[in-house]
């Protein structure tokens, strides 16, 4: 196949178009009802969990199903930091990305003595065993869970001002405030996705990828790389995990340890985004979005059907979605290839875009 | 002092053997070649240098530092670059990629230093016209080049070049060998496999015979290709 290995758009229309595009979402609160900005979160932050586990899988080739474990982390560390010691939702937020850290740090050295499908089915049984603890965790309502103390959402950080500033009621107010902290955090993780790919260590993790063994003859440290992007998903990841929960203000083991909700369709959606290209998770969400609204009503031939679609995907466009776009045009969003120096475009001869994982 | 000695290795899978307490010194900025016939502990030989492998006795010391236990990232910053018999590209990197990780890492080159580093090699190699290919498309040969290449880009004091010549026509064999001169010249010591003999003994100042893990002999070329023992068992020609 021939295509260009240089396209990309305009630097400054792709710039214009990113701000244009960030501003509309930040200004959905006031322009959009308040279902939509609720629906809005539910994306946002199901991107946000998309983009890591897109670093993890695509790129560190580490393909955990047991990512829920840092959303419950980080959901439970969020309502012990309110509950227990009355702290402020967003403070108890960071706490609960610091938690799931401190978290992955023993669980790295147990899971990165497995490999491939090893490492997977380690992962989520370490997720489902720290699903059972969080059961036990009386103070925080044992097996049955536990909500939010009243008006907890009400008092957060910025609400009072954005209920004044734009006159809504203080749900309304909360809503908005935790919409924009998951936009805030989807730009983060994108933009800190971007920067550490473009990285010489992001160019060490795409080479360990491709080939370890070779990686390794010349001096990359595969354990140093994948730790470093482990601890960082596993942040990201419990970050967002409390951002979800101050949203829904109620926790139990199974809503905040779900395999289904915080793995398997973030798995879905990045495999039929594209997994391995950091524009992959995005047309993932707005697909997986799409399809949950068309087909809702439908229940369990709903699940069927994104089943089949993900097989489908994974049989015939094994780059998913967005590499089938890239293929085919050849154009390049985000783009992660280090240029030569007086690097002109050229068209040569090539088989393969950007990976698939 | 010796850039390179191994003393005694020894490594075998079960029964197969695949080095036999193996020694030799290798001087800084020697040229030094490896034959033998297939299946004699070659690649092993440059697994066990390169860390790939562990030895199960015997001991590698590389600068007067004893580098056995080392892994092959360490190995690599302490000066030994290697190629790989069955290249192994970083298949979704461009040519000029693949130089660029082995620079950043391996050559701990600055981010302003490595890309003129890598584009110079690419240049002498002759992949620059292909700097921007995915490294996953390139012909066998070309994988071979960026083999070099790549450890080339890691600025070794050792490198291991591992039958880089075969399958190349004559006048691809003709610059190979100039671009090893080359290295050579520049002081870099090397290690080289190769089954093209005129290649390797216009290079090398000394051959060393593997045969089922042991050293057979090393010397100088003229005089390990004229030995009876070398005739019998490498090239099966009746001593």
């Amino acid at each position: 196949m021939t295509t260009r290995t240089s396209s990309a758009f305009g630097r400054p229309a792709s710039i214009a178009g990113a701000v244009a595009l960030a501003a509309l979402m930040f200004a959905m609160p006031l322009i959009a009802p308040r279902a939509v900005v609720q629906d809005l979160f539910s994306i946002l932050t199901l991107l946000v969990l998309a983009m890591n586990w897109n670093l993890l899988a695509g790129f560190a080739g580490l393909v955990s199903v047991g990512q829920q474990a840092f959303v419950g982390i980080g959901a439970y560390a969020m309502f012990a930091a309110i509950i227990l010691w009355g702290l402020d939702p967003l403070v108890g937020a960071l706490i609960g990305g610091l938690v799931a850290v401190l978290f992955a740090i023993p669980m790295a050295f147990f899971a990165f003595r497995l490999q491939g499908a090893y490492f997977a089915i380690g992962t989520w049984v370490v997720a489902d065993m720290v699903r059972l603890a969080a059961g036990q965790w009386k103070a925080l309502g044992g097996g049955t869970g536990t909500s939010l103390p009243k008006g907890t959402t009400r008092d957060m950080i910025g609400v009072p001002l954005v209920k004044s500033v734009l006159g809504v009621s203080s749900a309304a107010a909360a809503d908005t405030v935790v919409y924009w902290l998951a936009l805030g955090l989807a730009i983060l993780t994108l933009a800190a996705s971007f920067y550490f790919l473009r990285s010489r260590m992001g160019l060490g993790l795409q080479a360990l990828r491709d080939n370890a063994n070779a990686a390794r003859s010349v001096g990359v440290d595969p354990r140093r790389i994948k730790a470093i992007v482990f601890l960082l998903t596993a942040f990201g990841t419990g970050l967002c995990g409390a951002l979800i929960f101050i949203q829904i203000t109620r926790v139990t083991p199974d809503a905040a340890f779900s395999v289904i909700d915080w793995t398997a369709f973030v798995i879905f959606i990045v495999v039929i985004g594209g997994i391995g290209t950091l524009p992959g998770p995005i047309v993932g969400v707005a697909i997986f979005y799409l399809l949950q609204r068309l087909l809702a009503d439908y229940g369990t031939v709903y699940l069927i059907l994104l089943g089949l679609i993900g097989i489908g995907i994974m049989l015939f466009a094994r780059g998913g979605i967005w590499g089938a776009i890239s293929d085919r045009t050849g154009i390049e969003l985000l783009p992660l290839r280090h240029r030569p120096p007086s690097h002109q475009p050229v068209v040569v001869e090539q088989e393969a875009a950007r990976p698939a994982g | 002092m010796p850039i390179l000695s191994l003393h005694n290795v020894s490594k075998s899978f079960g029964a197969l053997t695949v080095a036999e307490r193996v020694s030799f010194d290798l001087r800084a900025g020697e040229a030094l070649g490896v034959i033998g016939p297939n299946g004699a502990g070659k690649s092993s030989l440059f697994n066990l240098i390169a860390g790939n492998l562990r030895p199960d006795s015997g001991r590698i010391v590389l600068d007067g530092r004893d580098v056995t236990a080392a892994p092959p990232m360490q190995r690599c910053l302490a000066g030994i670059g290697r190629s790989f018999q069955i290249p192994q590209p970083f298949g979704h990197l461009s040519v000029y990629e693949n130089l660029l990780v082995a620079a950043r890492f391996g050559g701990a080159l600055s981010a302003d230093a490595a890309p003129r580093h890598c584009m110079d090699i690419l240049r002498r190699t002759g992949l620059a016209a292909q700097a921007e290919r995915i490294a996953g498309s390139l012909s066998l040969l070309q994988r071979k080049r960026l083999e070099l290449a790549r450890a080339m880009a890691t600025e070794p004091r050792v490198i291991l070049l591992d039958e880089i010549a075969g399958g190349l026509t004559e006048g691809e064999c003709g610059e190979l060998v100039a671009t090893i001169r080359q290295i050579h010249a520049e002081g870099t010591a090397i290690i080289w496999i190769e089954h093209v003999l005129h290649a390797l003994t216009s290079v090398v100042e000394r051959l060393m015979v593997l045969n089922f893990g042991r050293v057979l002999v090393i010397g100088a070329p003229d005089e390990v290709m004229a030995s009876p023992e070398v005739g019998e068992i490498y090239l099966g020609v009746a001593a």
